[in-house]
């Protein structure tokens, strides 16, 4: 197979995933209003109640609408990765999960394509909650939206990976409900996307480590950097690093038969 | 293109679903797959579709094995499974676009090809419809377009008529005998329906997992004697299950 052959391969994958999506209005919409709620809402009650000191990457106080953000941004791309893996475990119970099986490319570069293609359709819904974030007057700068374009990327293919890897281990899609309440609640809870990790640590020690090693907070941090025009090597590590794990692990744990039917 | 299924035997943890299966099949023309629900039919296409792993034994198109050579197998396969693996949400013309694309064409050929299958399989008009809104019978040529979009030289079909009306099975059957005459297709069609076997096919009959007789349908249904297919197929069913003395 050639490298154009490839190519046209990751183009009909994303293609597919945009086609779904555009078709799925009520999907954009929830993803939408999820992040707005918390913003709109639970943050206009709480910027009275919690003050955010100074902390890298704000150079000045800022409210806790700003502060959010990111973490707001990263919780889009959790629920994206978890939505795509869902799709995952759908595609394979309804059968098409085989379409894409019979491709005679290398599976891992197919797993790898849906991984691209969720983790793209993840961002454009990022960018529309940014967009009506901006017209609330929460604002970042203008470059910084450019520049977390890759730490934005980066974040949801690690989201994704990690939505691929769960959906491995499932069964049935009835299965999937209990999973997404063990994952996507810890996970965004014991994160700095809601409080910074100081504020944690002067509540509980062990909750600041259980933070603090959550690969999440590792996300956010690392958009949150990105959109100020600063860089967060540690964060940028850790997600490469996890993202390359997880990715390693999902199509080292993909069972293809798992995708056919018994006869 | 020929197919040879050699020693294969296949198992679901401690269930046995093929047992040493060995047969070949006629290349150009349609191969009966014979066997009752159960019989292991859908495994062996899982098998040679390459869905499953082979256990034991090995499965050899035109010589090359598929479990040396498992990429180029694919390239030369084209199935239709028994459950539809349409995407319902999509149009005709997405769902086969989207196939061509995971065998690596470009857009250009794939709608060249794409035209072409459709304008073959009658469904030219409907091409911007959704899946969700055509009926089973056109939603199985919209299958068997897709499985031919790669120019495959072996068409597996396994149970495709399932589900359909008597004169929409009986279309599918013919619109297959004709693409094998047209394109020399060498065609795997599993059933456990009888009337879809002709007498000149070449049949491979199965039964719990065992080959029970192959041979050409005429010839199997011991014509001399006037014996249906349907009792000869019975007959050597119940002879494969009874214990050796």
């Amino acid at each position: 197979m050639t490298a154009a052959q490839y190519l046209n391969c990751l183009q009909g994958v994303m293609q597919r995933e945009w086609l779904r999506f555009f078709q799925q209005r009520s999907r954009f919409l929830s993803a939408l209003v999820r992040p707005l709620l918390w913003l709109l809402v639970f943050a206009a009650g709480f910027r009275a109640a919690l003050g955010v000191s100074i902390i890298p990457p704000y150079s000045t106080y800022i409210t806790y609408e700003t502060y959010i953000l990111p973490g707001l941004c990263c919780m889009i791309l959790l629920f994206n990765g978890m939505q795509g893996s869902l799709s995952m475990v759908y595609d394979r119970e309804m059968g098409s999960m085989r379409v894409l099986l019979m491709s005679p490319l290398p599976r891992p570069f197919l797993l790898l394509c849906k991984l691209l293609a969720t983790a793209l359709v993840s961002l454009i819904q990022v960018y529309a909650f940014l967009a009506i974030a901006w017209c609330f007057d929460i604002r970042p700068p203008l470059w910084g939206l450019l520049a977390a374009a890759p730490a934005l990327l980066l974040a949801a293919l690690l989201l994704s990976s990690l939505g691929l890897l769960l959906s491995n281990g499932i069964r049935q899609l009835e299965n999937f409900a209990g999973v997404m309440n063990f994952v996507i609640f810890p996970l965004f809870f014991l994160s700095s996307a809601l409080y910074p990790l100081w504020k944690m640590r002067e509540s509980s020690e062990w909750l600041y480590w259980l933070c603090a090693l959550n690969p999440f907070t590792h996300a956010v941090e690392l958009v949150r950097f990105a959109l100020y025009q600063q860089f967060n090597l540690t964060a940028l590590l850790v997600c490469l690093g996890l993202w390359l794990l997880f990715s390693l692990a999902a199509v080292l744990t993909f069972n293809p038969q798992r995708a056919a039917v018994r006869g | 293109m020929s197919i040879c299924v050699q020693g294969v035997s296949f198992a679901y943890g401690e269930r046995q679903a093929l047992r040493q299966v060995d047969f070949s099949c006629q290349p150009g023309c349609l191969n009966a797959l014979l066997g009752p629900n159960g019989a292991g039919k859908s495994t062996l296409v899982a098998l040679l579709s390459r869905l499953y792993d082979l256990q034991q034994g090995d499965i050899l198109l035109d010589g090359l094995s598929i479990r040396q050579h498992p990429r180029a197998a694919l390239r030369q396969l084209g199935v239709v499974f028994q459950q539809s693996t349409l995407d319902l949400d999509l149009s005709v013309r997405q769902n086969l676009a989207y196939h061509a694309a995971l065998h690596g064409l470009s857009r250009r050929e794939a709608a060249q090809r794409i035209d072409a299958e459709l304008a073959r399989q009658q469904l030219g008009e409907r091409q911007h419809e959704r899946v969700r809104a055509l009926n089973g019978g056109h939603r199985r040529r919209v299958e068997i377009a897709r499985a031919l979009l790669h120019q495959p030289r072996i068409l597996l079909l396994d149970e495709a008529s399932v589900g359909l009306d008597q004169a929409s099975r009986r279309a599918l059957n013919q619109h297959v005998r004709a693409l094998c005459d047209e394109q020399q297709l060498t065609v795997i069609w599993t059933t456990h329906l009888l009337d879809e076997i002709l007498p000149s096919d070449p049949v491979v009959m199965l039964n719990r997992g065992r080959v029970v007789a192959q041979g050409q349908a005429d010839a199997l249904s011991n014509g001399a004697t006037q014996e249906s297919l349907s009792d000869a197929f019975e007959r050597l069913s119940r002879a494969s299950e009874e214990p050796a003395l």
